[in-house]
């Protein structure tokens, strides 16, 4: 594989950034791979848990943050509880997926961060999460209109899931929570 | 009587209605009084994690205000997910005094602190008490082979949930033994189930369940059972599905502890919501226990 590694100064800004976002430090790293060792979900992605920490660590950021792994992180937490040095990688992999948002580079193939917008829009509308309407909107959104269709006479029939939405009262609270946030992050 | 703040989360409002029936029926048996949380919100769960961390700690500290309004000392989570995010928003604001500003900002209220997060499990063992649990059960599990599956965020980070072992947790298992049923050793306790991407990335959820739920029968289960809605949603809502891609049938009925629990205190399937499971358990149930 050639890649070209970043400056010093570049790399440590990318370092900061993870740090600032999660709290976690890279540079402790010493590359022993129990991480990807314990992962559940490596068959499914393009680099290995361990990789992404040294791409960070080289300041290699399209690299780390355009890889498949850090949407197919399933946030089970196995490599956190595991790391000899002590890193929460589960939450390096949030940082940098907070990035790739924020900047704006989430690889349009990846279903995840569709699914998380539009989990927020729910939560933003109602204060709580309606179902059904994720469902189809994820849906939609995916390209798949008819994923799970099936599934929907059972769920109907059981009480899984309801056609009207759940509601908390004060349900602008959240929305104004929401803009709250934004608000201060983008000072 | 013990009282405590009930924070149910969104899934046991829908998915999981029989957990949230189940939990408090069982509640009511062992003198213990929930208080739903007026006006509660989404904990923001895994999406809210992934996209702001900010937020992800704003929404479950404005539960947590709530609950500390009710003028109680405790407030359970029965959803594992939810459960998690409370208490990593509490820990996070009392180590970080910066973060704590910030939430304080956006929810424009000081910040709660004092409250204690738990969950059922915790409440029942470290409670309640599994002595005096044993002595109310009125009928007995008569061997039923259960593997009890514990998932992910029930057990970690154990430097935040502080409860049980993150790799090889025991307290279901000691609930089951103490009822009279066989809690089987095996591997896959904290193996994760695919969690949130039941509905984006399928196929990841069809690949781990199904790995967990071949790996109970091969321990022998009859039954797993579980402390979580993501966890119950994706054994027994996909099970089919998997069932279909490898060629092999399971039938595993998926039960939450606080169902086997109320079967043990002398409730019956139908008070305890059991006709809400995809895969159906009243075969199993009435053949080894004799519960209608």
């Amino acid at each position: 594989m050639k890649c070209s590694i970043a400056s010093d100064k570049f790399r440590r800004k990318f370092a900061e950034q993870i740090e600032e976002i999660c709290g976690e430090r890279i540079s402790l790293c010493y590359q022993c791979g129990k991480c990807s060792a314990g992962c559940p979900v490596t068959y499914a992605m393009d680099y290995l848990p361990s990789q992404i920490t040294r791409f960070a660590q080289l300041g290699l950021t399209d690299k780390a943050m355009k890889s498949s792994t850090i949407w197919i992180c399933a946030s089970c937490q196995t490599c956190s509880v595991r790391c000899p040095r002590g890193i929460d990688l589960a939450k390096i992999m949030d940082a940098l997926r907070i990035l790739a948002k924020r900047k704006g580079i989430v690889p349009k193939e990846q279903i995840a961060p569709l699914f998380d917008g539009i989990f927020l829009g729910s939560i933003e509308k109602y204060g709580r999460l309606n179902e059904l309407s994720l469902i189809t909107k994820l849906n939609m959104a995916s390209g798949r209109p008819f994923k799970d269709v099936s599934l929907l006479p059972i769920m109907l029939k059981k009480g899984k899931i309801k056609l009207k939405p759940q509601k908390s009262n004060p349900g602008k609270e959240v929305r104004y929570l929401m803009r709250k946030v934004e608000k201060l992050e983008s000072k | 009587m013990m009282k405590v703040a009930y924070y149910p989360g969104c899934s046991l409002h829908s998915t999981a209605r029989e957990y949230d029936i189940s939990f408090q029926l069982v509640c009511r048996k062992l003198g213990i009084e929930l208080q739903e949380i007026p006006h509660w919100v989404c904990c923001g769960s895994s999406p809210a994690h992934v996209t702001s961390h900010l937020l992800s700690i704003a929404l479950p500290c404005k539960n947590l205000i709530l609950a500390e309004e009710m003028g109680l000392d405790t407030v359970v989570a029965p959803c594992a997910a939810c459960f998690n995010r409370l208490k990593i928003a509490k820990q996070e604001v009392a180590e970080d005094s910066k973060l704590k500003k910030e939430v304080e900002e956006v929810l424009g209220k000081p910040s709660a602190g004092k409250i204690e997060v738990k969950h059922p499990l915790q409440v029942i063992i470290e409670d309640v008490g599994l002595k005096k649990v044993e002595e109310m059960a009125r009928r007995k599990l008569q061997g039923l082979r259960v593997a009890s599956y514990y998932g992910c965020l029930l057990v970690r980070p154990p430097s935040v949930i502080n409860f049980d072992d993150p790799e090889d947790p025991q307290s279901m298992d000691n609930l089951v033994s103490a009822l009279g049923g066989e809690a089987l050793p095996w591997a896959f306790k904290t193996e994760c189930c695919g969690a949130s991407f039941s509905l984006s990335e399928t196929d990841i959820v069809f690949e781990l369940s199904g790995e967990i739920l071949n790996e109970a029968l091969e321990a022998g289960a009859e039954c797993i059972l579980v402390a979580c809605p993501l966890c119950q949603s994706n054994l027994d809502l996909r099970q089919k599905g998997i069932e279909k891609r490898r060629g092999k049938k399971f039938n595993l009925p998926i039960l939450y502890f606080t169902e086997l629990l109320g079967l043990a205190l002398g409730m019956s399937m139908r008070q305890l919501g059991l006709s809400r499971h995809i895969v159906n358990p009243s075969k199993l149930l009435e053949r080894k226990l004799a519960v209608t």
